[in-house]
Order: structure tokens, then sequence, then C-alpha cells
């Protein structure tokens, strides 16, 4: 065979073969990352959560009137508690106090989504420093590690087991009215949730390959769990933490309908605000609807987007 | 003196009930007793099917699981006594190269940061320069290119990634390297680039290999001394060659036989010994030689009661049976099992219905002298699961261990073994 | 005529949006009454999806079959699902890799036997389940009764092949299709059932449609061998004509890289380098020229044909054949 047509061939090769993309160092976060972008749900839970956080930033700001001012007052008691509903000065018409309903949901967001974040971040931190624990007790501990993480795990147990309105209720009473109770009793709630997730992952991770790969090398048992075991079992727990905000606002919202939120009935929060609506529920239903579908549909945008992430995450999807 | 001198090894895993506290109520006996050698610079093969202990022998080597009893001796150190952190330092001359090379990668760590991994271990190199230099060259070595360093491992296929296995364990200089089915994972045409690259980097490195596979072709032409296992003890070790032209102990013959050979002309006169019943579990394992449920020549009393040696039979030979010599004269006869030649057309000259048939009729007496092997066969052969991908004992035993269930595979599933100890008269 | 003739079948996944992959792209062979059949490859050359389309296993959406496979003269992919159904397990039957998932965990084996009886057969009550001990014994299982009450986590796995075999050879079908079914098991089970699959063809005159990646078994089982690559068949033979004169370079090279028990030691394989992920399309040219040592720039020229029978029977797909082949020298005259 001829040099020319040696690499002629060679060279039709290369053309034909080269049609064939190669990845070139998109680690698995990073290509979750484009798989999640090219998820409608992701999209529509985005733009919802958007919306949401800008509400909460802008609202008290662009808010109309005071939310806290009974500025219609005497006319809400002149119409015998009789419902103003919408109308040009008040889009979403009165409260029974005489406030600008539109007012205090634009405000109320902020605190909405500050119970929801900070309740979130309460129950992560917390559930995942003890799942994390209990998981690397378990995977690499050893027997004793093993006892350990037995009885942590039945302490977690034990707290899984109570109903969770009621540890919320018992939290709430223990530490009095306010919102920062809420906040802890929704936190302290997710707090199982969170470790037996990580903890689950972990051992689950705890027995992969890589891991006996990891310890014949010789390398470190807690870089073993920092940096091969933890970094692999945090796809269920951010999936977790997403779908948390969704459940977290809710059950703030539980709360503050039981009458543990807030005592200052007058900082608007939109769980608040659906308690406040059940006594004029059968004259005035408007009251409660405006809070209601603000809950439903930022907790629709987050459990939206957790689901989008969880299948974005599933390394079997991948591809 | 040997450079890896393992002496009655045993690894056994606790079976562990309780409501809440945990009770030990049995051992998976993963590994009971072994003892080899392994000479520098040459490859030992550990062969054996799912279930014999040897990826638990494997792992015991580098203490990734416990040893119960016995040492595993590297060039004068007993790692079975070393204390934790002399053990980490240590490994780094004892590498493991995996079975799936996608799982034993962590998915999230680039390829230059898992090489990289052993080395920070045990502080070779100074800085991340002169790692990335050290490495360029192993991979290099294993035939992969430098560019494949920022890459992640599903970015590879099957055969590159056992490649970054092998690399992983390059970088660390080991003494002994052991993988554990190093291609069975891999598709058939690129099982034999990794055959070849292990080979090539033995030569150059004079590298010594525990290489443990469940496919008899690939551990003979890779090995310099094979080790057959079965049921957590070896029955059988002989030099490659000598272990194919001559095997010596009977499940040897029968495992020889059932290994297809990709050649018609070969497989049309090859006769197959074909075994009969299951694996017995290794939680339960048999009385006397542990063979000896499913062993075609299994003779009454002594089988049943004392338990084989591995003893010298010369040229480095060295078998569990107490009758090899008279197995390999002819002088003991078949009990058992049947030989059918391999062919199709074959199957009408020796049919089948034979073994059917005695399995049809359990009652049907055999002659006396076979009645307590057949008694002690029923109280102890059971079997084990089987599941793709050769899933070992301490897997099972770890399985055993963690769900806690009250029943035992031992108990609940007790094989019947009349059909292994047939009317003596039938063979053949 | 043969009793299956599958001629140019043609699967595509993906479609409406997604990207399109063809994993079997125009495959056609035969097989008849009592023949055992060989369809060989590595994963993804599409030998399991052939099987499953025949079944009728593949899903409806994101799939399209082409081409037509007639069972008896009647063709499977147009055919009504319920005439469908029928045919499956009464005439055509499929033998699984794993058999632990293939059975119902939680239901005993007695129960899942008999079930097909009385769907396929008509049998009911006490003589379904006689019928069903028959079968469990007929294909070598010891004390079916006492197994018959077992769950599948009971039984060991080559019990469990030996009891899926059962089920599908439970209403005699003419056509056995087993996809690697002894992959999953230890070399001396897999040589149990393999003697039982070669005696049920021999004794029932089953037709077995054998997919398997495994070149020794199939040496010993299969009178005809399609062997696969990316999708299209590149070499079909008898298994003496295949292992005799390996002509495609896909196939000879895959035989002497392959480690033989009974070969001399010491001398290196000869791998065929690359892997499966290096192809080119087959519409440009053979999807193998990139790992092939023989590729031509006529093999970078649109798809190669599959050549008139050379030997009896053997086709090959190739343009740069390997004729001259060293292994003729071991064929006995």
């Amino acid at each position: 065979m001829s040099v020319a047509t040696k690499t002629d061939k060679i060279q039709r090769l290369a053309e034909l073969a080269a049609t064939k993309e190669t990845s070139t160092g998109a680690s698995l976060w990073r290509e979750a990352f484009r798989r999640l972008k090219r998820s409608k749900m992701a999209i529509i839970g985005a733009i919802i959560i958007g919306l949401f956080i800008v509400l909460a930033i802008v609202g008290p700001y662009i808010a109309p009137y005071s939310p806290t001012a009974q500025t219609w007052r005497d006319e809400v008691f002149a119409n015998r508690g009789e419902f103003v509903g919408m109308r040009g000065e008040n889009w979403f018409g009165l409260d029974h106090l005489g406030r600008d309903m539109f007012s205090r949901f634009l405000v109320g967001a902020r605190q909405t989504l500050l119970v929801g974040v900070v309740a979130t971040l309460i129950g992560l931190t917390i559930g995942f420093l003890i799942g994390g624990l209990a998981g690397a007790f378990a995977t690499l501990g050893g027997e004793t590690g093993r006892r350990i993480d037995s009885v942590i795990m039945r302490f977690i147990d034990i707290m899984l087991a109570m109903p969770s309105l009621l540890l919320a209720v018992s939290i709430a009473a223990v530490m009095g009215q306010s919102l920062t109770t809420v906040m802890i009793a929704v936190g302290v709630v997710q707090i199982p949730i969170f470790a037996r997730l990580l903890r689950g992952s972990m051992l689950a991770q705890g027995s992969a390959d890589y891991v006996l790969a990891a310890q014949s090398l010789g390398v470190r048992k807690r870089r073993i769990v920092l940096s091969q075991i933890v970094p692999n079992s945090l796809s269920p727990v951010i999936v977790q933490a997403t779908l948390s905000l969704a459940t977290a606002i809710i059950e703030a919202a539980a709360l503050s309908y039981l009458g543990l939120g807030n005592p200052d009935p007058a900082i608007p929060e939109w769980g608040v605000m659906l308690t406040q609506a059940q006594r004029f529920f059968d004259n005035a239903p408007m009251m409660a609807v405006y809070p209601a579908v603000g809950i439903i549909i930022t907790a629709l945008g987050f459990t939206l987007l957790g689901e989008a992430m969880r299948e974005a995450l599933d390394p079997k999807l991948r591809g | 003196m040997s450079l890896l001198e393992l002496d009655g090894v045993k690894v056994h895993f606790p079976i562990k009930r309780g409501v809440l506290f945990d009770r030990t109520v049995g051992h998976v006996y993963a590994v009971d007793g072994v003892s080899l050698k392994v000479e520098a610079g040459q490859t030992y093969g550990l062969v054996g099917e799912s279930g014999c202990g040897k990826t638990t022998l494997g792992r015991s080597v580098l203490r990734l699981v416990d040893i119960t009893e016995g040492s595993v001796v590297l060039d004068g150190t007993d790692l079975a006594k070393l204390p934790g952190e002399e053990l980490r330092r240590f490994r780094r001359r004892l590498q493991m190269v995996f079975q799936d090379p996608l799982g034993s990668l962590n998915p999230r760590q680039n390829i230059e940061s898992i090489l990289s991994e052993g080395m920070v271990a045990h502080g070779i190199g100074k800085n991340q320069e002169e790692r990335r230099e050290k490495i360029k060259s192993i991979l290099d070595k294993v035939g992969l290119p430098s560019n494949a360093l920022s890459r992640y491992p599903h970015e590879f296929s099957g055969g590159q990634r056992q490649r970054i296995g092998i690399a992983r364990a390059l970088v660390l200089e080991p003494d002994v390297i052991i993988c554990d089915e190093p291609v069975s994972a891999l598709d058939v045409s690129v099982q034999a680039q990794v055959i070849n690259l292990l080979d090539e980097l033995q030569e150059e490195l004079g590298l010594t290999y525990v290489v443990i596979a469940h496919d008899l072709a690939v551990v003979r032409h890779i090995s310099d001394t094979i080790g057959v296992m079965y049921l957590g003890s070896l029955v059988e070790e002989a030099p490659s060659d000598a272990l194919y032209a001559e095997p010596k102990h009977p499940y040897t013959k029968a495992l020889m036989s059932a290994v297809p050979v990709p050649d018609p002309e070969v497989e049309d006169k090859r006769e197959r010994i074909l075994l009969t019943g299951d694996l017995p579990s290794p939680a339960n394992p048999p009385s006397g030689c542990r063979f000896h449920t499913r062993c075609p020549w299994a003779q009454a009393q002594r089988c049943s009661t004392e338990r084989p040696e591995l003893r010298d039979v010369g040229g480095g030979h060295r078998v569990a049976c107490h009758f090899a010599e008279e197995i390999a004269a002819g002088t003991v006869k078949r009990t058992a099992g049947e030989v059918v030649s391999a062919t199709r057309e074959g199957v009408e000259d020796a049919p089948v219905s034979e073994e059917l048939a005695a399995a049809k009729v359990p009652e049907q007496a055999g002659p006396p002298e076979q009645e307590s092997t057949k008694a002690e066969a029923v109280g102890t052969a059971a079997k084990v699961e089987k599941a793709d991908k050769a899933v070992e004992a301490a897997e099972q035993a770890e399985k055993l261990v963690k769900a806690e269930k009250p029943d035992e595979p031992a108990e609940q599933d007790v094989e019947p073994a009349e059909q292994d100890v047939e009317p003596a008269d039938k063979a053949t | 005529m043969s009793l299956l003739t599958v001629d140019e079948l043609t699967i595509t996944f993906g479609g409406r949006g997604r990207k399109e992959s063809r994993a079997v792209d125009g495959v056609s062979f035969e097989v008849d009454q009592g023949q055992v059949v060989g369809l060989v490859g590595e994963s993804g050359c599409g030998k399991s999806v052939t099987s499953l389309a025949l079944m009728g296993l593949l899903p409806h959406k994101g799939v399209t079959i082409g081409g037509r496979a007639d069972f008896d003269g009647a063709n499977l992919f147009t055919m009504s699902p319920s005439a469908r159904r029928d045919l499956r397990g009464s005439e055509m039957a499929m033998i699984f890799q794993d058999p632990l998932s293939s059975l119902n965990p939680v239901v005993p084996l007695g129960v899942q036997v008999t079930e097909i009886l009385e769907r396929h057969r008509a049998m009911k009550g006490e003589a379904a389940r006689k019928e069903a001990a028959h079968l469990l014994d007929r294909v070598g299982i010891p004390d079916p009764t006492r197994r018959l009450k077992e769950y599948p986590h009971q039984l060991s796995g080559g019990m469990r092949q030996r009891a899926l075999i059962a089920m599908a050879v439970a209403c005699a079908p003419r056509m056995l299709i087993a996809d690697e079914p002894t992959t999953a098991l230890d070399v001396t089970i897999q040589a149990q059932i393999l003697e039982l699959l070669k005696e049920l063809v021999d004794q029932e005159g089953t037709a077995l449609l054998m997919i398997t990646h495994d070149l020794g078994v199939v040496a010993g089982l299969c009178d005809q061998v399609n062997v696969l690559y990316a999708g299209k068949v590149v070499e079909s033979a008898g298994r003496r004509e295949l292992f005799g004169h390996p002509t495609h370079p896909y196939a000879h090279g895959l035989l002497g890289s392959i480690p033989r028990l009974d070969a001399p030691r010491g001398e290196p394989l000869n791998p065929i380098r690359g892997s499966i992920n290096d192809r080119i399309a087959w519409a440009d040219g053979c999807a193998f020229a990139p790992r092939c040592d023989r590729y031509e720039m006529g093999c970078l020229t649109g798809t190669p044909q599959l050549s008139e029978p050379r030997a009896a029977g053997h086709q090959v797909r190739c343009v740069n054949p390997v004729l001259d082949d060293a292994k003729a020298e071991e064929v006995p005259a």
C-alpha cells in the first residue's frame, strides 16, 4: 500500500470518527446542573421560587400601604364585619381590622420565606452533623463505631417516633410563643429526617468499592469520610432540603394557625394571616384564599425544583 | 523466603442476631485455614466459584477484612498483628485492583485526584507538580493519554477505567498487587488488552501478582502457580502447567472439564464431569472433606469424617484429597456424578435422564456402604445464593449479619443430597 | 420454511426530540426446528434487544421496530397484541440472564408454574400441580413436590435457572429464546444448564435462539452462529466453519484474543484495540474499522454488504476479510 493512501485512509477514519464528541472533564455536579437546566419542572420551580424571593426582598418596599395600619377600620366596622373585596385602592380587599390585604400579603412573604429557610437550615445543619457522625462511625469505626452509631440512631428513632406537630407544640410550649419558636420547632422536626437520610446514604456508599480502594491505598479514615463518602452521599440530602423548604413553610403555617406563632398578630405572615382568616371564613373566604394560594404556590415551586433535582442527580439517569 | 506467606489464615464472619443486644449465633466460615506462598516476581492465581472465599482471602491479605486466625507475612512483617497507623502505612506495599472498574473509582473525583490520593496519604512527592509528573508517567505506562488527568471516571470506557485502577495501584510502587477478578467485568475484546497490560507491567517492573478469578482460562494464562479454592480452603495447588496437565483433586477435574473452549473440535471430543447438587453454605460446611457431598469419587467413611490436609504429591503439586493417587491410578471407583460428552450428538449416548431418575427416586437405596455418607450429606448439605459476578461469601456474611432476620439460610434450604450419592455401579 | 425468519430487523430508540440511536440495524437470520442458532456479541451489539423485540417485550414508547419476523408464517410485529400474548409462553418462551429477578419473589414457585399451565394449557387444581412437579423433575430439580412450595430465594442460582427453564418449557414451546442463560452462574452449574438445554433441543425438537457473549458456550452448542457488531451481523456461519475459518476481522480477532484453557502458556494474547465506543456509523462505512488492522479506504465508503455465502451458509460483512487463515491447518479434513 502506498504511503499516500495510508495517510488518506487514516485521515478519512479520523474524519468519520470525529463526529462523536468526547466530553472532557465534566464532573458529576456539572452534569447534573446541565440536566437540571434542561428540565421543564426545574425551570418552573425556579421561576416560582425566584418570584417568591424577589417578593420577600422588595415586598415591604413596594407595599402600597402599611401592613399594620388599620386605615379602613371604620369602614369595615361600619359594614358590620362584611368583607370588603377587591377594589381599585385595595387590590386584595381589606381584612377584618381594615388593613390592606395586598400590603400584608407582600410583606408577609418575607416572614414566610424566613421561617422556611431558617427552619430548614436548623434541621439540615444539626441533622447533617448527627447523621454524618453516625454514618462515619458506622462505616469506618469498626465494632466500637457501630455501637456508637446504634446509640445515636436509637436517639434519632425516639425523635422520629414523636408526632412532628406534637413535638413542635411541646417545644413551643417550653419556649413560649414567638417566631423563633416556630422556626426552631419546625427545624427540630426535620433533624431526624436529615440525619437518617445522610447516614443511610453514607452506609450505602461506605460499602462501595471505591471506599475499599481508598482504604487499601492507605488513605486516612477521616479523609475517606470527608472526601469520598460524604460528597457521594449528598445528593439525597440536597433534594430533601429543597423539599423540606416546602414542608417547613406549610408546617410553620400550621403552627401559626394553632396560635403558636408570632405573638404580635400585627406582623403579617402567611400562616398567621390564614389563622386570622379562619374566623371569617363564612362571609369572607377570600381573606383565607390569598395567603393559602401563596403558600401552596411557593410550596409547589420548591417541590417542583426538588423533584427535578432528584432526577438530575440520579446517577442512573446519567447520559 | 517467599515474598508473601499466608499461614493458616481463617476469616470467620459472625452471624449476629438479637433485638437489643446482638448475639453471635454462628459463623460463616468464609476462609477456613489457607496457607500459601507467593514468590517475588511471580503470579499466583486463585481460582474457584462464587462463595469459595477467594475474594475474602484476597481482602484479608490487605486486612480489609479482619483475620480471625493465622498470619499474613509480607517480607518478614506479619500484617495480621500490625496496629492501625502502621498498617495504614504498610498498605502502600500491597495494592489491589478491583473487579468493577467503575464502582472502584470515586465518581466525583477526577483522575488526577484519584491517582494522587494514595501518594498524598503516604507522603510520596513533595508537591502537586511532582506528583503530577509521576502520575503522567504511570498513565503512559498503562496506555492512557495524559489529558485524562482532568477527566472523570464516567467519561472512560470499561477497559480504560480498569487501566486507571491499575495505575492507581502502581503509583505507590507496591511489592504485591492483588487483582480481584481484574477482567471479568470487561467486554471479551477488551479483556485481552488488560491481561496483556498486566503481563507487560510485570515484566517491566518486576511486579508480584495475586490474581483472583473464576475464569480458569484467564488464571491459567497469567499465573505461574494456581491455587484452587472450594468452600473456604485450598483443595489443590500446583504450577500452572502441571495443574492443567494433570489435575489431581476431583473438584479441579470437574471444574476444568466444565470450562467451555471456543473450539468446536475440542468441544466435541471433550468429556464433562457434571457435578450434582449445589455449593453447601459456608455457614454450615460439611464435615470431613468439604467437597464430599458433591464429589464423584467420594468414598464411604473417611471422606465424610476426616478433613484432608493439603499434602505434597511431588513436583510442587499439593492436593487436599485422601484418594488423589488412587483416583489418578484408577483404583478408586466413581460413586456419583456423570460424565457426558459435550456434543449434542453425544447426549443420546449418555442420557442425562439417568441423573433425573436417581433424583426422582430418593428412597432408592445405594449400596450399603453408601448409607453413612448419605445420612451425613443430608444433614450438612445446604446451598448458598449465587448471584452474578461472583458474589462472595464475605458479602453473604455481611448480608447475614446486617439482615438480623430470624432465618438462617443453612436452616431454611437444606438440600437433599440423595442425588449426590448414586449407586456406585452406575458410574461410567 | 424455517420456524422463525427474521428479516432486516431494525430497532431504533429515541426519536421525538431525543437523540435517536439504532440498536439493531438490519439483522436477518433463521431458526429451524431442532436447531440452535447463536447471536454472539459484546455488550451493546444489539443481541439482547433483538430477543426482547422478538418476544414483544420492548416498551411501545420511544422504540421503533422495522423489518419483519415471521414465526410459523405469521409476522410477529403486525400481529394483534392478544394473539402475541397467546403465542408468548405457549409457542415461544424466553429464559433470562438473571433467574432471581425473573421470578416473582413473593409467590411460591408452584403457583408461578401452575399459573402458566392454567393460562396456556387450561389445566386446573391437582392436575396442574402434578404437571408442575413433573416439569421441575424434567429439568432436574430433585424433590419437586417440596420445591413447589418454596419461594425463589430459597433456591440456589442453578436451581432457579432450572425452574425458569421449567416454566419456559411448560407449554412445550416450539421456540426457546435464551438470553445469556448461564452468565450469572458458575462454570460447573453452567455445564449442567447447557446439558439441559441440549437435551431439550435434541429430544423435543425445540428451536433455540441462544444469545451470549461467551464463544466457548457457542462452540459447543450452536449449529449456526451469527456474530453481531454494533447492531449488524458481521459474520454468519456454522459453528465448525466459524471457529475453523473466522473470516471477519472482528470474529477472527475475538478468537485470537481470548485465553484458552487448552492453549500453551506464555504467548501474549492478540487483543483487539480500542473499545466498542470507538466506532463509526454504519452508513459511513464499517463500524469496526477504527479497531481493525485490515481496514482499507473501501471500508470507509458506505456500508459493507453481507457477502454471498462462501462455504455452506458462511457469510461475512467485510471488504477485506481474513481469508488465508492460520487456524485452517488445525481443522482436520
